[in-house]
């Protein structure tokens, strides 16, 4: 039974209750259904997705590349990258860490500003969280390129089997596959509980069947009951604060896999931190690109603000300054030592072959980031995406010459050794970007950018203010 | 099922307020449905997250427990493999494993008790048939508040309720 008795306003369509008319972009969100329309419109019309396609078809083939180039290294061997029998560890080790930094990030920011009461990540959350799924995905393949045997990577699960094996508890390997697989599994929950309210708000407003059917049935049937969203907040913040310790020990267990050995420029008590501010650094540049990337396409002007990016900008100073200080820490400990096996490798890293990416990587990870001191840089967007660049840029270069910086430079010069990339390398490394963008335009297109029932929350706080 | 009038508010203000009241002059509140959390609102109508505190509980240690468990039993019972020397029983290393399923799983529990206590996946609940459902995860503050039993008393609550800034007052279906 259901009778309208006073007043009742009909519903209008999707897209055409409040806001901008088409063709004009809002400049201020000040109401609730302001924020539906501009986060939600785009996904229920089909106009607008011309950039999308562009983007689409270049990730497409980029993604071919990288699954072809995945289908041929399983067929011919890992013989196809530079690894060679000194640096046993190269590029997919390397891109690992780099994707499994990028993905913890996500997380790391949703979760740390959610439980520190930064009202402004309702801007930014979703985009982040959304990067830590397809990071995480990435960085789990990486692993499994580099096995030898690819097709027993379950074999680091226990599980009856006739051999009567059991994993070896004791190795890193093991403490990364269960780091993985849990993060992304945490990942991918905290993520869709955190989408559930939204899809409820799709699916309200479509006007297909289709998307009603599709929003409808992800929404589980939310009903915005008060009650519910007790519960659900309740849930929510826990999981926050659940995400918090689990992506610190996920990026601490990354680090031990160097660190948990007798490698000199490895065997170092500061990796698990240092590793967990530099996944947090290397995330918020991808942030700031994905977020300046939705903000264009997407329209979002009036949701993700410079204040978000100049916000985005003092993290990464921060961030940017530890890790500075970090390396110094590890300089100084090399010399400090006084072992000849760590002030050869300190000197390596400064003078050896490598040097050159050294210096490089210590422009783009402590000096670049330095300008965000001042307001104007922090206030430009394209100085903003610039640096975030570079930090990223840097942050791979910091991952590989942590790997060939220490395998090329044994405790014995007979087994010093340099690494010499492959086209397959390179292939793998650009591939897992290409298809990093292609899970990413997917998601754009599909599901909500912005956290609108946040952003409501939000506008309703500045509103009373 | 119960029948409800389904009164509709411009913000979470107007919506508080008019529980405030109409508790006052012994209404009985079924519902409320809002674009967003209102804090307090929930707790206030009776909500209870304790099962997905205790489900996050117990399904977290208890798994991190048979981690733990298998672990070593695995390492010091069914396969002791001597690797450099280090004891089978490798406690310190141990916590990795638990801990990081351990958490994964106190979230899956969570979910399910969030499930459970809130009813979803609910997908054919009556209150979609209300016209006015739609508009509670987009722009309005509902409040359905238990139909009186007589026709005179219903119009009396609707004026009440338009008196208190409703600005639509439907009948419906809980």
């Amino acid at each position: 039974m259901s009778a309208i008795v006073s007043g009742a306003e009909p519903l209008p369509p999707a897209g055409e209750t409040a806001g901008a008319p088409q063709g004009e972009r809002l400049t201020h969100v000040d109401t609730l259904d302001a924020v539906n329309t501009l986060v939600s419109g785009p996904l229920l019309d089909r106009r607008r997705w011309r950039r999308w396609w562009i983007a689409m078809i270049v990730a497409s083939l980029l993604t071919i590349l990288f699954f072809g180039s995945m289908i041929y290294l399983f067929y011919e061997g890992i013989g196809i990258f530079g690894n060679n029998s000194i640096v046993v560890w190269g590029y997919p080790i390397a891109n690992y860490v780099w994707w499994i930094g990028i993905g913890n990030a996500g997380t790391l920011i949703s979760s740390m500003l959610l439980l520190t009461h930064q009202h402004w990540r309702a801007a930014i959350n979703r985009l982040a969280e959304a990067m830590t799924l397809m990071a995480v995905a990435i960085a789990g393949l990486m692993p499994i390129m580099h096995m030898g045997r690819p097709l027993y990577f379950y074999w680091l699960a226990p599980y009856p089997n006739t051999m009567a094996l059991w994993p070896q508890w004791r190795s890193a390997l093991i403490w990364d596959f269960w780091a993985i697989l849990s993060y992304l599994l945490f990942s991918i929950v905290f993520w869709y509980t955190g989408l559930i309210p939204d899809l409820a708000t799709l699916r309200d407003r479509a006007i297909t069947p289709g998307k009603r059917i599709f929003y409808g049935a992800l929404a589980l049937g939310w009903r915005n009951s008060a009650r519910h969203w007790h519960i659900y907040q309740t849930y929510y913040r826990t999981m926050a604060a659940l995400a918090t310790p689990l992506v610190c020990s996920v990026h601490s267990i990354v680090g031990l896999d160097f660190a948990a050995s007798l490698m000199p420029g490895w065997q170092e008590t500061i990796f698990p931190p240092y590793f967990v501010v530099g996944a947090m650094y290397s995330g918020f540049g991808i942030v700031v690109v994905l977020c300046a990337a939705a903000r264009w396409g997407l329209d979002l002007e009036s949701l993700i603000t410079i204040r978000h990016f100049e916000l985005m900008a003092k993290v990464m100073l921060m961030a940017g300054t530890v890790m500075f200080l970090s390396y110094a820490t590890e300089w100084f400990s090399a010399w400090y030592s006084g072992r000849g096996v760590d002030r050869r490798f300190l000197t390596f890293e400064f003078t050896g072959a490598y040097a050159p990416l050294y210096w490089i990587m210590i422009f783009c990870n402590c000096i670049v980031v330095q300008a965000f001191w001042f307001r104007t840089v922090r206030r430009s967007l394209t100085a903003i995406v610039i640096i975030s660049i570079l930090i990223n840029i840097g942050m791979w270069l910091e991952r590989i010459l942590i790997v060939w910086n220490t395998l090329s430079h044994h405790y014995i010069a007979s087994m010093w050794r340099l690494f010499y990339p492959t086209l397959w390398d390179w292939l793998i490394l650009f591939g897992s970007l290409g298809f990093f963008a292609f899970l990413y335009l997917l998601f754009a297109r599909f599901f909500p950018v912005v956290s609108i029932h946040e952003v409501r929350e939000l506008v309703h706080r500045e509103a009373i203010r | 099922m119960s029948s409800v009038l389904l009164a509709a508010f411009e913000d979470e203000e107007r919506l508080v307020d008019a529980i405030g009241k109409l508790r006052e002059e012994r209404v009985r509140i079924v519902d409320a449905f809002t674009p967003y959390p209102v804090e307090g609102l929930g707790a206030a109508l009776g909500a209870n997250p304790f099962p997905v505190r205790a489900a996050m509980l117990i399904g977290g240690l208890g798994t991190a427990g048979l981690c733990w468990f298998i672990e070593w039993f695995s390492a010091a019972i069914a396969f002791p493999f001597d690797s450099g020397s280090r004891p089978h029983n490798s406690w310190p290393v141990f916590p990795l494993f638990p801990f990081e399923f351990g958490v994964l799983m106190a979230g899956v529990f969570g979910l399910a008790a969030l499930l459970w206590s809130t009813g979803l996946p609910g997908l054919n609940h009556p209150f979609f048939d209300a016209r006015l459902s739609a508009r509670a995860s987009q722009d309005k503050f509902l409040l359905a508040v238990a139909m009186p039993e007589t026709t005179d008393m219903a119009f009396r609550l609707r004026d009440r309720l338009a008196g208190l800034g409703a600005d639509t007052v439907e009948e419906a279906e809980l």
